[in-house]
């Protein structure tokens, strides 16, 4: 049985449509990527599984539930982590405390989920004390999916995390992410690095226009001539 | 020894009155701040709901003296405040309720709040008015004075006389208390770093599960606390009058402001040098001049810059030189 | 939506007809005279409100402006005041002047580092410089004959003139204030005009020399005939002979009448030019700023540029409104403009009538001046209702009838409130 699948969605912000009959399916442990040329509705598309924007059609179902309905921060509750693309940490927070608030709807012991983000992300550790919003834009990215780990999520959904981040520092976060999935957290990731994301994923989904054009394992897309020289630049 | 008095005269006349008024515009630019951090509007009513807990205060301190009860050599007016500031905060949360909440919900541009918050300052307007009058009250009771003038030329032997109102102590000591508890909440609990994570990124707070209804009645909670004894201080200090609070507001607005809007420690710089520059720069300076200069020098005039009339003019100034010179304020705060 | 104004006019109409007929004619057209002038103000605020979103909450500085400006026009010139100090208050008014220059040509040959710094240096020794020449020569003014002029007094012209240069002195004065504080932040606007109108007042109840302050100048020149003179004349005593009137009553309603004619042609000119100025590309444009900022800013309009125009204007209006007041009132007392009656009831008049639309906003004026004053009889019968059981003497009792007054400050904010809530867009939409 498939962890997430969202399925058929179609909608927008109130105008036309801007994803249509859009499918997006993610297993435990998996990384999952959307890819597709600007405005294609990637972003869109991933704010639908989080429920941000009204579906007219489709629904979102998370380990055998159908969520379609629910609010964002309910989906929090219920094991989903978003990492919006832009202003998605506290600047003037420090880094503990973006720590804790990602953690504010839990009611137990947060300590060992900390040390598990301090273990993934060392330096996060030393700059604990230190406002977030002083850090390097690749600190920063850390804090934010750190933010979302810390209510122990099922499945993370990152919107284009490597956005104006060098080369180095994005491959550096990918390899995060990798380990992130190997823990087992189901890993929905919409992406401009396209070739670099797919190389990662496990499943890679095409969108054009808010509709799927290809849906395959990274690799085979990546081989995939077509994608290639329509996606990848040859 | 001139020198010496001179000192004294200053801090008699500056220093002294200075610091107390800063500390009551510092907490009331706290209640603007938290406002503007949080509901993100400038809050026209807020110099009406410090007149209103203050209000509360006064008629439960008459109560309170009917009665025979008191604190004394304290005020009456201590034993009254919680009870006022629970009036505040119950007109506070009442008014948002019925009234920011809808615009909250709708997610109105800022500048409808402001105006809406008119149409709550005058409703609390009138309705303090009607209760209690547009008079002058007095209510302070208690020892007036900590050391007297007379007192002090005594024991130091100087010419000048040093002296400190009961009142202004009571000032300070309660707002370093007062700021102190709003700091510590602020920075060390869950509930307040929900209010700062709130204030710096509403979408994210969202995101994270912050219950905004929960963040806005905290910070109304404490606006309220903060206004009631902001008021309260000022009038046991000066004297209560309703209209006055309409005034207080230009003072308020520009401490805020020159601290950096959303940002507490600013509002309480902002407040204090508010308040020094207005006593210092209506201060007349001659007899200070006079003791600093050569036997029998004096200078003409009372070396006054501006005349007392004009103290709602330096608040203006300041804040005029703020938004020209770093419109974010000391601190930098949010500029939307 | 035209029939819904014809409507609400003439409900407005037949309001102000039944307080003729049913309290007195004067009493009406005392209403009148204030609500046309309470419309021009709202028609200003609704240029700054209305077309471009501006929140001016200093109405009561730019109207006071008006004010001061009717005094230095009609006055008489007080000659022993200028021969006595007239000399050390233009020298004052030069080192101002001086001083600025100086700022300017300062601020251009500096480096930029050190530009605040000379400039604050300059404004102190400029500011020592006009003391020097200006104390000395307020305290002669003002010494002379100060239970009755102990200030310069006016340019001796006709009263009517200062409704225009009003409006230009407020405009001054909003130009500066606009200059500092648009293009910031929305709310900074309103603190810093709520800043201004009180430093205004507080010129106006203090500077003696100018226009004598708190003592007030009484008895401004009339654009219109007396009442003693037209009780005097004999085709006026014909006049209500015919009529069967009082000759007493007539003349004060003839007066009256006389404003009122006045005033409306000066409302029927500001709304013919505020309503062409909506409907040309420059009002398009300033609607089109209000809705979308960013998408004008991004079409290369500049926005703050059109603020400051449309804020000029809109408080320009409210000193001819202010110059009208004081004509109307005969005198200015400073001690009168307080916040609540001068800005924020204005900007009640502007909300309920429907921001954005010129006639909404003279509706406004209308129906929230005819509140105003009709609300002292309201409250009293409210609070002699609430009272009705309780005994007479009873302490409550005496209390809230002694509070009645004050019910009108409710009912405004609860107009406010509610129109806001449930009619945002007021009583006349905007098309």
């Amino acid at each position: 049985m498939t962890f997430l699948s969202a399925l058929h969605m179609t909608g927008g912000y109130g105008g036309a449509d801007i994803i249509q009959d859009c499918s997006i399916t993610v297993e435990k442990g998996e990384i999952a990527v959307v890819v597709g040329p600007n405005g294609a509705g990637k972003s869109t598309a991933m704010r639908a599984v989080f429920g941000m924007l009204d579906l007219r059609e489709g629904s979102v179902v998370l380990d055998g539930r159908d969520i379609t309905l629910m609010a964002p921060q309910q989906r929090v509750a219920i094991g989903m982590g978003f990492v919006p693309q832009n202003r998605n940490i506290f600047v003037t927070l420090t880094v503990q405390e973006n720590l804790e608030m990602g953690a504010y709807i839990r009611n137990d012991d947060i300590s060992e989920t900390m040390e598990q983000v301090f273990a993934l992300f060392p330096i996060l550790r030393e700059r604990r004390d230190q406002p977030a919003g002083e850090l390097s834009g690749g600190q920063r990215q850390q804090v934010a999916v750190g933010r979302a780990l810390m209510t122990k999520p099922k499945l993370l959904m990152l919107d284009e995390p490597t956005a104006g981040v060098s080369p180095i520092v994005m491959d550096d976060l990918f390899d995060k992410i990798l380990e992130i999935a190997k823990t087992g957290i189901a890993i929905l990731m919409v992406e401009q690095n396209a070739r670099q994301a797919l190389e990662i994923a496990d499943h890679g989904f095409v969108l054009v226009q808010g509709r799927n054009r290809f849906s395959d394992t990274g690799q085979a897309l990546l081989a995939d001539p077509e994608v290639r020289r329509s996606f990848l630049g040859g | 020894m001139d020198v010496l008095n001179a000192l004294v005269l200053f801090a008699n006349f500056v220093v002294v009155p200075a610091t107390a008024y800063g500390a009551q515009l510092a907490l009331g630019a706290l209640g603007i701040t938290l406002i503007f951090g949080i509901l993100r509007f400038a809050n026209f009513a807020h110099g009406e709901l410090m007149s209103f807990g203050t209000m509360a205060t006064i008629l439960l301190t008459w109560f309170l003296q009917a009665q025979g009860a008191g604190i004394a050599p304290l005020p009456t007016a201590l034993l009254a405040l919680p009870l006022g500031i629970v009036a505040a905060i119950a007109a506070a949360l009442a008014t948002d309720r019925a009234v920011y909440r809808f615009y909250r919900h709708k997610r109105a541009n800022p500048i409808i709040f402001a105006i809406v918050s008119v149409g709550v300052m005058f409703v609390m307007a009138g309705l303090i008015r009607i209760i209690i009058g547009p008079d002058d009250q007095s209510f302070a009771d208690g020892a007036r004075f900590l050391i007297r003038a007379q007192e002090f030329r005594q024991v130091t032997g100087l010419k000048e006389g040093l002296a400190i109102k009961q009142s202004q102590l009571i000032t300070v000591s309660i707002a370093v208390i007062v700021v102190l508890l709003l700091f510590w909440f602020l920075q060390k609990t869950r509930s307040g770093k929900a209010m700062r994570a709130y204030s710096d990124n509403e979408d994210l707070a969202l995101l994270s599960g912050i219950d905004p209804d929960r963040v806005v009645t905290i910070a109304w909670i404490i606006t309220a606390t903060l206004a009631t004894i902001a008021g309260v201080l000022y009038g046991l200090d000066k004297t209560y009058k309703p209209f006055i609070f309409l005034q207080l507001l230009l003072p308020i607005f520009a401490a805020a402001i020159l601290g950096g809007i959303g940002q507490p420690v600013g509002a309480i710089l902002g407040g204090f040098v508010v308040a020094f520059s207005e006593v210092m720069v209506t201060y007349a300076y001659k007899k200070f001049f006079s003791y600093l200069g050569p036997e029998g020098w004096a200078p003409d005039g009372l070396v006054q810059l501006l005349s007392t009339d004009y103290k709602f003019a330096v608040s203006f100034i300041i804040l005029v030189a703020v938004l020209l010179i770093r419109p974010t304020g000391i601190i930098r705060g949010r500029v939307l | 939506m035209k029939r819904r104004g014809v409507f609400y006019f003439s409900v407005m109409a037949a309001l102000l007809l039944a307080v003729g007929l049913g309290q007195s004619w004067n009493v009406a057209l005392g209403i009148i005279n204030l609500c046309l002038i309470s419309a021009i103000m709202a028609l200003g605020v609704n240029m700054q409100w209305g077309y471009a979103g501006l929140f001016n909450v200093g109405i009561m500085g730019f109207t006071a402006l008006g004010g001061l400006t009717a005094v230095l026009v009609s006055m008489p010139p007080v000659t022993e005041a200028w021969s006595a100090g007239g000399r050390g208050i233009a020298l004052a008014f030069l080192s101002l002047v001086a001083t600025v220059v100086a700022i300017i040509i300062a601020r251009r040959l500096v480096p930029p580092l050190f530009k605040i710094w000379i400039t604050i240096v300059i404004v102190i020794l400029g500011f020592l410089l006009i003391r020097v020449f200006y104390e000395p020569a307020v305290e002669q003014i003002e010494a002379i004959n100060p239970a009755h002029t102990g200030y310069l007094g006016g340019f001796n012209l006709p009263i009517v003139l200062s409704w225009f240069l009003g409006g230009v002195v407020a405009a001054g004065a909003a130009w500066l204030i606009g200059k500092i504080s648009l293009g910031l932040r929305a709310d900074y606007l309103a603190i810093a005009t709520l800043g201004i109108s009180e430093i205004i007042i507080a010129v106006l109840k203090y500077e003696e020399w100018l226009s004598r302050g708190v003592k007030n100048v009484t008895g401004l020149p009339r654009p219109v005939p007396y009442e003693v003179d037209l009780m005097a004349a004999d085709w006026f005593i014909n006049l209500t002979a015919w009529f069967h009137a009082d000759v007493t009553d007539a003349a004060s309603i003839f007066v009256k009448l006389c404003y009122a004619g006045l005033f409306l042609i000066m409302l029927a000119a500001i709304m013919w030019l505020a309503e062409r100025a909506l409907r040309s590309p420059w009002g398009r444009m300033m609607r089109a700023i209000r809705d979308n900022r960013d998408a004008a800013n991004a079409m290369g309009k500049d926005v703050t540029w059109r603020h400051l125009q449309v804020f000029v204007l809109g408080c320009a209006v409210c000193g001819i409104a202010g110059a009208m007041l004081t004509t109307l009132d005969g005198q200015l007392t400073p001690s009168s403009y307080i916040p609540l009656r001068y800005t924020f009831l204005i900007w009640v008049m502007v909300i309920i009538g429907g921001s954005g639309n010129n006639w909404g906003a003279v509706l406004g004026g209308f129906i929230i001046w005819f509140l105003w004053i009709e609300a002292e009889p309201l409250g009293n019968w409210l609070m002699r209702m609430i009272t009705l059981f309780m005994e007479d003497g009873f302490w409550l009792k005496d209390h809230l009838i002694a509070g009645a007054a004050y019910t009108r400050l409710v009912l405004m904010g609860a107009i406010l409130l509610v129109v806001m809530r449930f009619a945002p867009k007021g009583l006349i939409p905007e098309k």
